[in-house]
């Protein structure tokens, strides 16, 4: 049997909290992982695999959240390849119940990013003694700058504007009004987004994620297991991960990681991009949707501008993306992974209220990790509820 | 060495794999790694040819020319010395030699600058506890 369609999503749960000086990172993933248990109709006794990564867990940390949890999973897995890895958790703990060595698997996230006041965008840097920052640092890369690198080039190479960029704030915006959770839901215009200072050139602060606290969890099981369970399985029919670079001084910064990861998991799931109903798609800055739609397949590379701008992502339109208003609206607690799954899930489930998007069947969820133009990850998943 | 832009960096974390680019700055150079087995020049230095897995690596002196490949003029970042030198040009320039390296682009009124732009290596000398000639290689217009 392929792994193709035998492993579900059986519990998914999106804290609520944007704002929490009171909670650790640890507290909050042990909040998510009683609401994604519920969700599942199972329990913390029934988990033998745990995945998790964060903005302060150590190179150990997994182990130290099995203590805090009072776990002895059969399974761990402490991946972290940025804000992806809750996306690349996904299908690890796929492959890992498929080859039969475990059953359930919790995935967790937990974050107090905005009430320790993290600077994540441009507040990284100066003067540090690792290998990997040791060309960046001297020279003051910032994240923003990272992705700002791959704008700059996209709007001289394709002809790209401003505007077209701010249409994915104003559209993320727009589902945030919708979203009771998210954090910021005041609607904004292509202007606000153009008025806003600018961080890195081309890049306005409103191209920019916001940063907040929050967390969440994920249940992984069988279908088989799944289909017992109280929620309609989540079945995952596709999966791909892949990482890019500086290619020892020969990158092409247009391709990004999504063209490998996005290819291997539809050729897993066998479906076409026509066939998909709704995208979730990191949205680290709005730069990144328009180059992940693009290397994922959706439109021509050098076309995402044009393909962004005319409604299509939008609630409504052909493919809407980020329903609950992604990182640049909802949440983004440092990394962000991990909510794509969920609103996938909810999506698919049809759980969405007002921001759902009708007859949702089959989604396709892409996390970027790292820095756009300098070094980062991808992981995609095609879920749906038919195998 | 004079730093005639007064943008400043800090000082350069140089492991034995990566010193010959920042000791080579040192000397006013651009120093690249060769394969003397397959030919590769690749950046950033390490201590073995990505293609062959050799430690059969030559380093050679650039010619220091290159083109802006793409930049961004960052207006944000708390971090010093940067937040004190706002704003400043983040670039890929491409040398002639092939390889892109990340670097500052000096010596401009950063609106003036353009993507294909030529560009020329520009160091900076970076104070260092044990008084070691190294400079950080960064790039001014042509």
């Amino acid at each position: 049997m392929t792994l193709s369609g035998a492993i579900a999503v059986a519990g998914v749960y999106e804290h609520p909290t944007r704002w929490a000086p009171d909670k650790t990172e640890f507290q909050i993933m042990a909040e998510s992982a009683k609401g994604a248990l519920d969700d599942a109709g199972l329990t913390i006794g029934d988990v033998d695999a745990l995945f998790a990564a964060s903005m302060t867990m150590s190179g150990m940390g997994i182990v130290d959240l099995a203590e805090y949890l009072d776990l002895k999973p059969t399974y761990l897995d402490g991946t972290n390849i940025g804000g992806s890895s809750f996306v690349a958790h996904v299908a690890h703990a796929a492959a890992a119940i498929h080859a039969g060595m475990c059953e359930v698997a919790l995935v967790l996230y937990g974050s107090t990013a905005a009430s320790n006041a993290m600077a994540i965008g441009t507040g990284m840097g100066g003067e540090r003694r690792d290998p990997a920052a040791s060309f960046s640092a001297p020279y003051g890369m910032t994240t923003v700058g990272s992705y700002a690198l791959v704008a700059q080039l996209h709007q001289q190479r394709f002809g790209t504007t401003s505007e077209q960029l701010a249409e994915i704030a104003v559209t993320m915006r727009h589902h945030a009004s919708l979203n009771p959770n998210a954090k910021m839901r005041t609607p904004i215009t292509v202007d606000d987004v153009l008025a806003s200072r600018i961080i890195s050139e081309p890049l306005h602060l409103l191209d920019c994620c916001i940063i907040s606290d929050g967390g969440g969890a994920v249940v992984v099981t069988s279908a088989e297991r799944a289909r017992d369970l109280p929620k309609a399985p989540v079945l995952l029919l596709g999966c791909g991960e892949s990482v890019a670079h500086q290619e020892v001084g020969r990158q092409d910064l247009i391709t990004t990681a999504a063209r490998q990861s996005g290819g291997k998991a539809f050729a897993m799931a066998g479906v076409t991009h026509d066939d998909i109903d709704l995208c979730m798609i990191y949205d680290s800055f709005t730069i990144t949707v328009l180059a992940t739609l693009e290397n994922l397949g959706f439109c021509k590379v050098g076309d995402g501008g044009s393909f962004v701008s005319d409604g299509r992502i939008r609630l409504g339109g052909a493919l809407p993306v980020n329903p609950d208003g992604g990182g640049l609206s909802s949440n983004h607690p440092g990394m962000r992974g991990i909510f794509l799954v969920i609103e996938a899930v909810k999506q698919l489930r049809g759980e969405c209220d007002a921001r759902q998007v009708e007859g949702a069947q089959l989604a396709c969820v892409h996390g970027t990790g790292g820095t756009l133009g300098v070094a980062h990850s991808g992981a995609t998943l095609i879920l749906g509820t038919e195998p | 060495m004079t730093d005639t832009t007064g943008f400043n960096h800090p000082t350069p974390y140089a492991s034995w794999e990566t010193r010959g680019w920042w000791e080579g700055a040192g000397r006013g150079e651009i120093v690249l790694q060769r394969c003397t087995s397959c030919g590769l020049v690749q950046h950033k230095p390490r201590a073995i040819c990505v293609k062959c897995l050799t430690d059969t690596i030559e380093h050679f002196v650039a010619s220091g020319r290159g083109t802006i490949h793409t930049f961004t003029v960052t207006h944000q970042n708390g971090v010093p010395p940067f937040s004190g030198q706002l704003p400043y040009v983040l670039a890929y320039v491409e040398l002639e030699e092939g390889p892109r390296v990340l670097t500052n682009v000096v010596g401009a009124d950063p609106a003036s600058l353009a993507i294909g732009q030529a560009v020329v290596a520009d160091f900076a000398s970076t104070p260092r506890d044990d008084d070691e000639a190294i400079a950080v290689p960064r790039f001014r217009p042509a």
